[in-house]
């Protein structure tokens, strides 16, 4: 059998040059006359190693990173093809601490198979949730979701079963199903991840989905700036359908399901459900006041099951081992596993699949090996450009939905985004009050005005006039924002500014310095 | 990616023939023009509002909501380069500051030769190699200036 050796062709894998990588092995194969094949694989999530080309050998994959082209004829004469030394061999991959210490369940498949072979995906226990829930109940199966203890990955943390039930129990001609795979937030990129790497999982769940509350439709909403994802959707959507696994009769059952994918168009605000349901709908992405509840009247006024990629990517495994072998993961009302995504200034950025309950600080050091650029760590934001930044002195929360709830912060998708001591957070907090008033969808005053508002303060506060007053004024924006906004956008983005204020007042009190530039703001061309 | 043929108004129908009977098909539509075109001419508005049975207010409200649409032919070449926190805590501030200088047009403009737009963009899912870009919707991660040079020339030698 001829030789497999992979090449990943994940987006950040690409992004670190793996096409060339790929092209470059062919060229030896061909050159060599070898009994090989390059397979392009998802990535194993240790971007650091990327591109990581792996060989298949009977002790097991070994894998090869991070690959430059330059290296590879050089890898060839040390006999590649059957895992030979190098310099950049790092063993079998399987072995490597950075994978073995993790809890992979969601992320099982994710790097060691071919993406869009649906073959590769049976043999690796793919379909076996969706078998299983095909001879049960529809309440059944809601139970079965709703005991493992999965909270929404999106941001919010919503008990899945529960939507899921909610859908179910409400009579309807259509329902739907939709996966928000908009993952706008800066330091995440597992939604993506599985999408390229593993998609059959995210098509798997939500036909189970499907089948469990009704539901014949589904739609995955990717964000524009995924164009790999969308491709790789799009293609593992036809072979499921060719395969009998999505259309009017999913798995010869009779039952209907189906899907399609839509693309956002860059806006923030999309990634919250109720906008992104306007925006499927072919509107502007503005905020439906709730009630009624998406699960009761959703897409087109249609009760929808609304999730976000990891929460029905982790589906087919809970049907597959049953509730109780989830449940027992993780730690108090946080069950299951968390996917933390490593980001920033970061010296092993990567995916860290682990149970609820790992410390910021084991997830940071223990995984990530402390800063990119070798200085001191000082400061972190969790959950994305609404989240909060922790000083190191918090670094040993664990990550727990209600323990960062407590310290007013969110777990939200699970990004962590780490600073070294370079940062001034004066000027994250105007950003997170800029980034705000870009991706305002609008609707409601402190949002659209006082995120505005806010930047011009933090800049009086950062030119040093009167600055007392001034944070008082931020604090009193603050809580217009907490208070009078209708959706998270405006409601939560006091957060990372007044943590910023809280956690470091040394960068609220510097000298004057020069004003912070404004970002480009895009302003559109008028029409000409 | 050579985009931006110039706006064809039977080639625009025909886009919109292609999508118009999707639910929700307003999307769909307008990205396929940009596609086709680069941008969504103003002319489109009133096909696409017929076409779905809309108000040209609605096609321009929904189109100006969203960051993606543009409103002109953009350059040749596309550069996003995100600037998004995992990417400022890695110096996107700095690259940005290098890359508006070499090409001489700030983000959101288009040089003037009509060979490069530049785009800001909040994250690309790159964050584990931040600062990352995407240039004519290829991805590149831990760019440096450097990286950002080589990509620009590389892009101005294709043409
Ligand atoms: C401003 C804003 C942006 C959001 N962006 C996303 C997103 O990109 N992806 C996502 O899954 N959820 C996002 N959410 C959360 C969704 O509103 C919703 O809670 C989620 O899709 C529900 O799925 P889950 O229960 O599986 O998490 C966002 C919320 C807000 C307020
Ligand atoms: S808080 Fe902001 S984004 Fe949310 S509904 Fe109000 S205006 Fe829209
Ligand atoms: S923040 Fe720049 S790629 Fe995510």
């Amino acid at each position: 059998m001829s030789t497999r050796i992979y090449v990943p062709c994940d987006a950040a894998a690409l992004a670190m040059g793996a096409d060339v990588v790929a092209r470059a092995i062919e060229t030896q194969i061909a050159a060599r006359r070898l009994d090989a094949e390059v397979v392009r694989n998802g990535s194993r999530g240790m971007f650091w190693l990327e591109p990581l080309v792996e060989v298949d050998t009977p002790k097991g994959r070994v894998g090869y990173g991070r690959v430059i082209p330059e290296a590879v004829e050089g890898m060839f004469d040390r006999n590649l093809i059957e895992g030979g030394a190098h310099p950049l061999c790092i063993g079998l991959t399987e072995e490597h601490p950075y994978l073995k210490k993790q809890e992979r369940l969601t992320f099982a498949r994710c790097g060691i198979t071919d993406p869009l072979s649906i073959d590769d995906y049976k043999a690796h226990n793919g379909y076996r949730g969706l078998q299983r829930a095909l001879n049960m109940s529809a309440s059944g199966i809601v139970d079965e979701v709703l005991n493992s203890g999965l909270r929404g990955r999106g941001g919010a943390g919503f008990p899945t079963g529960i939507k899921w039930r909610t859908v179910l129990n409400t009579a309807a001609d259509q329902k739907y199903i939709v996966c928000n795979a908009d993952e706008g937030d800066s330091g995440t990129y597992a939604d993506r991840m599985i999408m390229e790497g593993d998609p059959f999982v995210l098509i798997e769940g939500m036909t189970i989905a499907g089948i469990a509350v009704g539901a014949t439709m589904g739609y995955i909403y990717i964000r524009s700036e995924y164009p790999h994802a969308v491709r790789t959707m799009r293609r593992a959507i036809e072979i499921a359908r060719a395969n009998g696994y999505l259309g009017t009769n999913v798995c010869g059952t009779g039952k209907s399901f189906d899907l399609d994918v839509r693309m956002g168009a860059g806006a923030y605000i999309c990634g919250e459900e109720t906008s992104l349901l306007e925006s499927l709908e072919g509107k502007r992405g503005q905020i439906r006041p709730k009630p009624p509840l998406p699960a009761i009247q959703g897409l087109f006024g249609k009760p929808t099951v609304m999730n976000n990629v990891i929460s029905l990517a982790t589906v087919p495994i809970i049907l597959d081992k049953g509730a109780e072998f989830y449940r027992d993961f993780g730690m108090g009302r946080s069950r299951g596993t968390l996917t933390i995504q490593l980001a920033g200034n970061i010296k092993y950025g990567g995916l860290v699949e682990k149970a609820f309950g790992i410390t910021l600080r084991e997830a940071i050091y223990d995984f990530g090996g402390g800063t990119a650029t070798g200085r001191p760590l000082r400061a972190v934001q969790v959950g994305g450009p609404l989240g909060a930044y922790f000083p190191e002195s918090l670094l040993d929360t664990p990550l727990d939905y209600e323990k960062f709830a407590e310290l007013k912060g969110l777990v939200g998708h699970g990004g962590i985004v780490v600073f070294d001591d370079t940062v001034d957070l004066a000027k994250q907090a105007r950003f997170a009050m800029e980034f705000c008033a870009i991706e305002s969808c609008g609707k409601c005053t402190p949002c659209r005005v006082g995120s505005t508002r806010g930047v011009e303060v933090i800049d009086r506060i950062i030119a040093n006039e009167d600055r007392t007053k001034n944070l008082e004024l931020l604090d009193d924006l603050c809580e217009l924002l907490l208070d009078g906004s209708l959706c998270a956008l405006g409601g939560l983005t006091p957060y990372p500014v007044l943590s910023a204020v809280r956690y470091f007042p040394e960068d609220f009190s510097k000298p004057a310095s020069l004003p912070v530039a404004s970002l480009s703001a895009q302003e559109k061309q008028p029409w000409h | 990616m050579s985009v931006a043929q110039a706006w064809d108004a039977d080639k625009a129908r025909t886009r919109i023939t292609e999508l118009e009977g999707l639910p929700g098909a307003l999307l769909p539509i307008l990205h396929s023009l940009q596609e086709e075109f680069g941008y969504i001419d103003e002319a489109a508005i009133a096909l696409i509002a017929d076409a779905l049975n809309i108000s040209k207010a609605e096609v321009h409200g929904t189109i100006s909501f969203y960051h993606d649409f543009r409103h002109s032919p953009p350059g040749r070449h596309t550069l996003k380069i995100c600037r998004a926190e995992s990417c400022q805590s890695m110096g996107c501030d700095k690259l940005i500051s290098h890359v508006e200088n070499r090409l001489g047009a700030k983000l959101g403009q288009t040089t003037e030769d009509g060979s490069f737009t530049a785009e800001q963009v909040f994250c690309l899912g790159l964050c584990a190699l931040s600062p990352a870009v995407m240039l004519d919707g290829k991805p590149y991660g831990r760019v440096t200036a450097d990286v950002a040079d080589s990509l620009i020339d590389g892009a101005r030698r294709r043409m």
